[in-house]
C-alpha cells in the first residue's frame, strides 16, 4: 500500500492513520504517515521510541518517549544549560512535532537557520515563557535589527540567528563565565563572524583592557548592543551614539557638547557631523599618543580632512574638546568667554536698569497727564 | 543716519496740526525691514543652535526638516543681512567721503555719539528718579545711537565669527587654531546677547514703551506727526525751525493701508521676538 514504509509503522499507522484519532483523554494521536516517512526518523519503526509497546493491543496509557536513549550528548549539554527544566523545555519545543523533525539543513526544520528567530520567539517573544521568568523581549529587537532583518528579510543563512551567538543545547546564561555571551567572551563570539573587526578591536585600548581581565572596558555589545543591533553609519545608530561613549567618558562628552559638531548632531536630520568614533576609530581605539592613532598630532590633519576639505596644520589646532570654562586648559577661551559674559551682563543690565526706571517715570507721566490728553508722554 | 535729504517739499497741507515729517526714508525704512526679518530668521535658526538640548529646539528643527534644512536657512538670512551690511556701508563711505556730504560722520545728525549724548544719558537718569526736567532729544538719542552702534558691531562680530565657522578651513590660514574655538563661543554669546537687547531693550525702548506703545509707526511709514516730532525731538524740530529748514522735511500723511500693513508686519515681528525671547530665557535658566 505504501512503498518504503516499514511493516511496523504500516501496522500502527492501521490506526494512527486516522486523522481524527483521540485517546481517551481527547488528545490527538494521529500521525501523518507520509511527513514522518520523510523525516529524519522516518527510517525508524514506531516502537524505537515507543519501546514499550510490544504487541497490539498496546495498554492505553504509554511511556514518554526518552529522546536522551539516543541523543545522550545533547541531553546532557541540555541538562547542564538554561533550558535544563524538561518539564518547561521538552525537545519538541524547539524541534517541533516529534513525528516531524527534519535536519536542521531542511527548509522544514523549525532549527533551520531561518526559522530558529521564530522558534526562539515562541517563548522570548512578547508575552511568551521567558518573560514569565523575568528575562527581557528579544526577539522583537533582533527582528528589526541588522542580523534579523537580513536572515528574515533577505534570507541570508549566513547571518547571526539566536544559535550563532548562545548556541544550541548548552546555552548558559551570560553570567556563566563558560557562556559565549559572559562579557569577556563576546569579542570571541562575535569574531567567529566579523573576524577582521575583532582583531582591530583587540589592537585598541578596550580590546587590550577586556584582554587584560578589566571588565570595566566596553565589548561589542555594550556599544551595539546584543538583539537591536543597527547598521552603524545609519542616521538612527549615529544619532544615539554619542551617548553610548559618554556613559563612561563623562568628561569628554560633556566638553563635546559643547561643540559645533554636537550642537549640530543634536538636533537630529543632519548626521554628518562628528561623532565619537569619526575620530577615534570604533574597533581600533588607541590613545592620543600612539602613533597609529588617527587623533595623533601628526595624523590630524588627515583625520580632519576627511570632513573637513582644506584642513591644514593650524586648522587642527581646533579642539573638539575644548573646555572654556577651565582657565588652566584653555586660557585663551576662558578670557574670551569671560569677556562675552561680561559684556552680556554689563549692556543687558545697565539697560535693564534703565529701561525699568524709564518705564516707571513713563507711567507716572502718563497717569498725570492723562486728565490733559496730551499722547506723548 | 544723517539727515534726510530727498524728503518731498511739499506744502499742500495747510492746517499746521496736520502737518507729516520725514524721518526715514524709503531705502531706510527698507534697510530696517531687511535687518528685521533676516534677524529673525537668524535668531529662530540660532536658538535651536544655541540650546540645542532643549526639548522645543528638537522639536522645532524636527518640524522644519532637521539641522540641514535650519542650517540652510540660517546661512540664506546671514548673506542677505550681509548683503545689506555691505550696501549700507557702501552708502556712508559715498555719502561721507566720496560726496564729503555734511553730518554724517560728525554733528547734530550723525550716528556718532558726542558729549551732548552722554549729557542726557545723565539727564534723563535725573528725570527717571524726578531730580531734573526730561531732557530734549536732537534728531538721533543715545540710546537710538546705541542700538545703532550694537547693531553694527553685532554685525560684524557676529558675521565674523559666522564666517570663520563656516569657512573654517579657509580662515585657518591666518588665524590661530584656538580662535577656531574662540568663534563659537563669541558667535554664540553675542547672538544671544543681540537677541536678549533687542527682544526686549530695544522693543520696549522704541516700541512698547507708553507713548509710543504698540509701535513707533515711523520707521514703518517714514513719517510722524509735528506734534510728535516736536515733542521726541525738540532740539531738532526747533533746530530745523530755527534755521527756516522745517519747510524742507514736510511729508505727507500715511495712507492707511500704509500704517495698517506697517501695524500687521510690525506686530508679527515684535510677537515673534517675544516668543523667541520666551523660549531664550527659559532655555538659558533650564541649563
Amino acid at each position: 500500500m505504501f512503498p518504503g514504509r516499514l511493516a511496523a509503522q504500516t501496522d500502527c499507522l492501521a490506526c494512527h492513520a486516522d486523522k481524527g484519532f483521540q485517546d481517551a483523554a481527547g488528545h490527538n494521536i494521529s500521525v501523518d504517515g507520509d511527513t514522518f516517512g520523510q523525516s529524519i526518523h522516518g527510517s525508524l519503526g514506531c516502537n524505537a521510541c515507543h519501546a514499550d509497546i510490544k504487541s497490539y493491543p498496546h495498554p492505553d496509557k504509554i511511556a514518554k518517549v526518552k529522546c536522551d536513549t539516543c541523543h545522550t550528548s545533547q541531553a546532557s549539554d541540555l541538562s547542564g544549560s538554561v533550558h535544563s527544566n524538561s518539564a518547561e523545555h521538552p525537545c519538541t519545543s524547539c524541534h517541533g512535532d516529534a513525528h516531524s523533525i527534519f535536519p536542521k539543513s531542511d527548509k522544514r526544520s523549525a532549527v533551520y537557520p531561518l526559522n530558529v528567530p521564530k522558534t526562539c520567539g515562541n517563548c522570548h517573544g512578547q508575552d511568551g515563557m521567558a518573560q514569565k521568568h523575568g528575562l527581557p523581549t528579544v526577539f522583537p529587537s533582533y527582528e528589526d535589527s541588522i542580523h534579523g532583518s537580513a536572515l528574515t528579510k533577505e534570507g541570508l543563512l549566513v547571518a547571526a540567528n539566536c544559535n550563532s551567538c548562545h548556541g544550541s543545547h548548552h546555552i548558559l546564561s551570560r553570567k556563566n563565565p563558560q557562556s559565549p555571551t559572559a562579557k569577556a567572551n563576546i569579542p570571541e563570539t562575535c569574531g567567529k563572524c566579523h573576524a577582521g573587526i575583532t582583531a582591530h578591536y583587540f589592537e585598541g585600548v578596550h580590546g587590550k583592557a577586556i584582554a587584560a581581565g578589566k571588565m570595566s572596558a566596553p565589548v561589542c555589545s555594550d556599544c551595539h548592543t546584543a538583539h537591536a543591533i543597527e547598521q552603524p553609519t545609519a542616521a538612527g545608530f549615529r544619532m544615539q551614539s554619542t551617548p553610548i561613549c559618554g556613559s563612561c567618558h563623562k568628561d569628554k562628552f560633556s566638553t563635546y557638547r559643547d561643540t559645533f559638531h554636537s550642537q549640530l548632531g543634536a538636533l537630529g536630520g543632519y548626521v554628518e557631523t562628528a561623532r565619537c568614533w569619526d575620530c577615534h576609530e570604533a574597533h581600533d581605539v588607541r590613545p592620543k599618543s600612539d602613533p597609529h592613532s588617527p587623533v595623533n598630532q601628526a595624523n590630524l590633519v588627515a583625520t580632519c580632512g576627511k570632513c573637513h576639505a582644506g584642513a591644514n596644520v593650524s586648522f587642527v589646532q581646533y579642539q573638539p574638546h575644548a573646555n572654556a570654562r577651565v582657565r588652566k586648559l584653555n586660557p585663551a577661551l576662558y578670557f574670551v568667554r569671560l569677556f562675552m559674559n561680561l559684556l552680556l551682563i554689563g549692556v543687558l543690565t545697565f539697560f535693564v536698569i534703565h529701561t525699568v526706571l524709564w518705564l516707571i517715570r513713563a507711567r507716572y507721566d502718563l497717569s498725570k497727564k492723562s486728565a490733559n490728553g496730551g499722547p506723548h508722554a | 543716519m544723517p539727515e534726510v535729504q530727498e524728503a518731498p517739499a511739499q506744502s499742500q497741507v495747510t492746517k499746521k496740526e496736520g502737518r507729516f515729517f520725514v524721518r526715514f526714508t524709503r531705502a531706510q525704512r527698507v534697510m530696517h525691514a531687511v535687518l528685521f526679518s533676516t534677524f529673525l530668521g537668524l535668531a529662530a535658526t540660532g536658538l535651536p543652535l544655541r540650546f540645542s538640548e532643549s526639548i522645543w529646539a528638537r522639536r522645532l528643527a524636527s518640524d522644519v526638516g532637521g539641522f540641514g534644512a535650519i542650517l540652510f536657512f540660517h546661512k540664506l538670512c546671514a548673506i542677505v543681512l550681509t548683503i545689506a551690511f555691505l550696501l549700507h556701508v557702501k552708502d556712508i563711505f559715498t555719502r561721507g567721503i566720496m560726496n564729503r556730504e555734511k553730518g554724517i560722520f560728525w554733528g547734530a545728525t550723525s550716528m556718532v555719539a558726542n558729549w551732548k549724548d552722554a549729557k542726557d544719558l545723565f539727564a534723563h537718569f535725573r528725570y527717571f528718579l524726578g531730580l531734573g526736567p526730561k531732557p530734549k532729544f536732537e534728531r538721533y538719542a543715545y540710546w537710538e545711537k546705541f542700538d545703532y552702534w550694537a547693531v553694527f558691531w553685532g554685525m560684524m562680530v557676529i558675521g565674523f565669527s559666522g564666517y570663520a565657522m563656516w569657512f573654517a578651513p579657509f580662515f585657518a590660514h591666518f588665524l590661530p587654531g584656538w580662535a577656531l574655538n574662540a568663534v563659537l563661543v563669541i558667535h554664540s554669546e553675542e547672538g544671544l546677547l543681540a537677541i536678549l537687547f533687542i527682544f526686549s531693550i530695544h522693543f520696549v525702548n522704541t516700541h512698547l514703551r507708553p507713548g509710543s506703545f504698540p509701535m513707533d509707526m515711523v520707521i514703518f511709514t517714514g513719517v510722524e506727526s509735528e506734534e510728535e516730532f516736536k515733542h521726541k525731538r525738540t532740539v531738532e524740530y526747533e533746530r530745523l525751525a530755527a534755521q527756516g529748514k522745517l519747510e524742507s522735511r514736510l511729508g505727507e500723511k500715511p495712507a492707511s493701508w500704509l500704517v495698517n500693513f506697517g501695524r500687521v508686519i510690525g506686530t508679527t515681528a515684535i510677537v515673534i521676538g517675544l516668543v523667541l525671547l520666551v523660549l531664550t530665557l527659559t532655555a538659558y535658566f533650564g541649563e
